[in-house]
């Protein structure tokens, strides 16, 4: 069991430094732009006194060790801004504060998660229903018709881009045939049913896209676990087709459909982007668009931070499960 | 041609015997399938067009970016004069709303957009992602760790939202194709070096590296003459499958307004307003939106007979390609990483985004 344990502390461990790692990158990748990073901060719109304010903010003057240390220092115990007026405190994790809107970038994207994780998780659920139950089934349909329109209907879905099935399922189903209104975001705590009814079309377009290529990774690892030698021997014993493909094989494909699920996070949350941006859902994915284009570097620079921060969660998480599924990888 | 024919005409009898040379082993079995041929043709088809864009539209007289005010019904909010969007002799696919930009004229330059930026952002990410993979293996444990982190790193940042970053803070005076190539190349090599390292790693073991190396070669020469080839087979399926997911990382990008910008023609960028035209002019919607999904269609499926060709596990499904039993004999050693490795190409194939 120590094994377990260790192999635990090791990848904790492994994502902290991870974390660290992408925090660096994207400090300096943003703060250390060729450009004038207290014009690009302050945004198009500011005057230059305000523009010399941010400068002295972001405290340009010191070299970059420090200032990327008083942004750490802001991430784990908060941070003080002076506004020129007042001087603001901006409690930990500080991801810093909009110089267009004057809002703390933490509580910018607080308030929207609720709605991309709405989405997403919503989502998740359907694509992994979806995908894995056509993998099954095109598994043990396999040579026969059934399994050539699964097949086929699985290859249009990967190369369908999300914002165009979106558009499709908006324009027929919102427009001509009138089933649906068109979405707007309820909150779940206001009213669960009409939450569930107006994210049912962006669910769906974020759903069948990745279900599509989870149908094919479980496909691919069915086949390549039902060819093993102890489902041969499952047969042998005379145990039900059924049992076979539906539990015994089914386990032996679970390990990389668990990968494909932390490596599509990262997807899913571009997904996200596109579906709440086509859709206008208020979510973080359609303030992230809208704050490249007003050049908002601050809100920028905290939703990379943060989404980077769920696929690196994500992909730890996964690695547990694999691991869980199969103990060899503790191991190795 | 006959010498083609002979090829498939032995390949059921000899195939397991490695004499033919991997390049004509691989058209073989890429010939044998039928989705795989037939996904070629499109995509032949499509670089032709991109290529021959400006005689197209020179053979239709028409080019991309002229207004035409004159048949939009600046009355109706620039709905396009005439049916179907205004589709005629002179127009071929009809009008774009509100400008009346020619539709054909910008759907075979958005091909040149989208075809170029996905093709050369491709190579980008082969280039960074060959070059980081050998340099891990290589290297000593200090340049692994580093270089591993490095990718982890790169995985862990979701292309989307990296590249919609990046896009904020250059300067909008930057071409944007080359823009948009540079930023989906430099985002989107993190899953290749990870495999081409995995690769590196093994083949390092082989007998034949390490007598090249024991006969007192340089890392460069081995990693030159004897590494690159056996790198060749996995390198090549998953950028064939990068491919298509180039395309729709750039029809996204474009599509939110932060990639290629008029006047210069995308077929995301096209999408943007399409759902508000549908009624009055449905070929706005239709065109881009069909010339995207076969586009991403024909390269996913041209990937995937790339892979079946290159894989003897899958090629052994196949009527050509060795036998049953070299795949029973390969298992073992392979059935540990096939899961991993399918996995990894599984979602490269798929995935909306290059390892997300």
């Amino acid at each position: 069991m120590s094994g377990f344990g260790g192999f635990l502390l090791r990848r904790a461990a492994g994502t902290v430094v991870t974390l660290l790692a992408i925090s660096v990158i994207v400090y300096v990748v943003f703060y250390v732009t060729p450009g004038n990073v207290a014009q690009i901060t302050c945004g198009p719109r500011c005057s230059p006194e305000q523009v010399h304010q941010v400068a002295e903010q972001l405290k340009l003057g010191d070299p970059l060790y420090v200032r990327y240390w008083h942004f750490l220092q802001g991430l784990f115990v908060g941070q003080d801004f002076s506004t020129g007026t007042s001087v603001e405190h901006c409690a930990a994790p500080c991801l810093g504060q909009s110089y267009q809107t004057g809002q703390q970038v933490l509580d910018i994207i607080l308030a929207k998660l609720p709605v991309s994780v709405s989405l997403v998780l919503g989502a998740m659920v359907l694509w992994l229903l979806l995908g894995i139950g056509t993998g099954v089934l095109s598994a043990w349909r396999r040579g026969r018709l059934s399994e050539r329109v699964l097949t086929a209907v699985t290859l249009a879905g990967t190369a369908t881009p999300v914002f165009v099935i979106g558009l499709v399922l908006m324009i027929v189903v919102c427009g001509e045939l009138q089933l649906l209104p068109f979405p707007q975001y309820v909150n779940f705590s206001d009213d669960p049913e009409q939450w569930a009814w107006n994210l049912l079309l962006p669910w769906l377009s974020l759903a069948l896209i990745e279900a599509a290529s989870f149908a094919r990774l479980t496909r691919a690892a069915m086949l390549e676990t039902l060819a093993e030698d102890h489902i041969r021997t499952f047969r042998a014993y005379g145990v039900a087709e059924r049992s076979v493909v539906g539990r015994h094989a089914l386990r032996g494909a679970l390990a990389p459909v668990i990968a494909l699920n932390a490596n599509n996070v990262g997807s899913a949350i571009g997904g996200a982007v596109l579906t709440e941006t086509l859709f206008g859902l208020p979510g973080i994915g359609q303030e992230l668009v809208h704050a490249v284009k007003v050049v908002d570097l601050p809100v920028v620079v905290g939703m990379v931070l943060v989404t980077g921060f769920f696929v690196v969660l994500a992909n730890a998480v996964a690695d547990v499960l694999y691991a869980v599924a199969d103990r060899r990888v503790v191991l190795a | 041609m006959s010498e083609a024919l002979a090829a498939v005409g032995t390949a059921g009898t000899d195939s397991s015997v490695p004499a033919v040379s991997g390049a004509r082993q691989f058209w073989r079995r890429l010939r044998a399938q039928r989705a795989a041929l037939g996904a070629a043709a499109v995509v032949a088809l499509l670089v032709l067009v991109a290529l021959a864009a400006p005689l197209l539209t020179a053979l239709e007289g028409q080019d991309p970016t002229t207004y035409h005010p004159a048949l939009v019904d600046s009355a109706r909010g620039g709905v396009p004069i005439g049916s179907f969007g205004g589709i005629g002799a002179d127009h071929w696919l009809g009008v774009e709303p509100q400008t009346g930009r020619d539709m054909f004229a910008r759907l075979v330059y958005g091909a040149r957009v989208s075809l170029g930026v996905a093709l050369a952002a491709t190579m980008i990410q082969v280039a960074i992602g060959v070059a980081a993979g050998v340099a891990a293996a290589l290297g000593n444990r200090w340049v692994d760790q580093l270089l591993s982190r490095a990718t982890d790193v790169i995985v862990s940042m979701p292309l989307m939202i990296m590249a919609l970053a990046l896009l904020a803070i250059v300067p909008s005076s930057f071409p944007r194709p080359v823009l948009v190539t540079l930023v989906i190349g430099l985002i989107g090599w993190g899953t290749i070096a990870k495999i081409v390292r995995a690769q590196t790693l093994s083949l390092k073991g082989l007998d034949y590296v390490s007598a090249a190396r024991l006969s007192g070669w340089g890392t460069w020469r081995v990693a030159r003459r004897e590494l690159l080839p056996g790198l060749a087979a996995p390198v090549i399926t998953y950028a064939a499958l990068l491919v298509p997911t180039n395309i729709s990382v750039e029809a996204a990008l474009s599509f939110l307004g932060v990639g290629v910008k008029p006047p210069t023609p995308s077929w995301g960028q096209m999408l943007t307003a399409a759902d508000v035209w549908y009624q009055a002019a449905p070929q706005y919607l239709l065109l881009p939106a069909g010339a995207l999904f076969v586009t991403v269609l024909a390269l996913t499926v041209l990937g995937d007979g790339v892979r079946t060709a290159l894989d003897p596990r899958a090629a052994s499904r196949l009527r050509v390609g060795t036998g049953r039993k070299d795949a029973a004999a390969q298992k073992g050693a392979a059935q540990d990483t096939a899961a991993q490795d399918s996995a990894a190409q599984e979602s490269a194939a798929t995935g909306k985004e290059a390892s997300a």
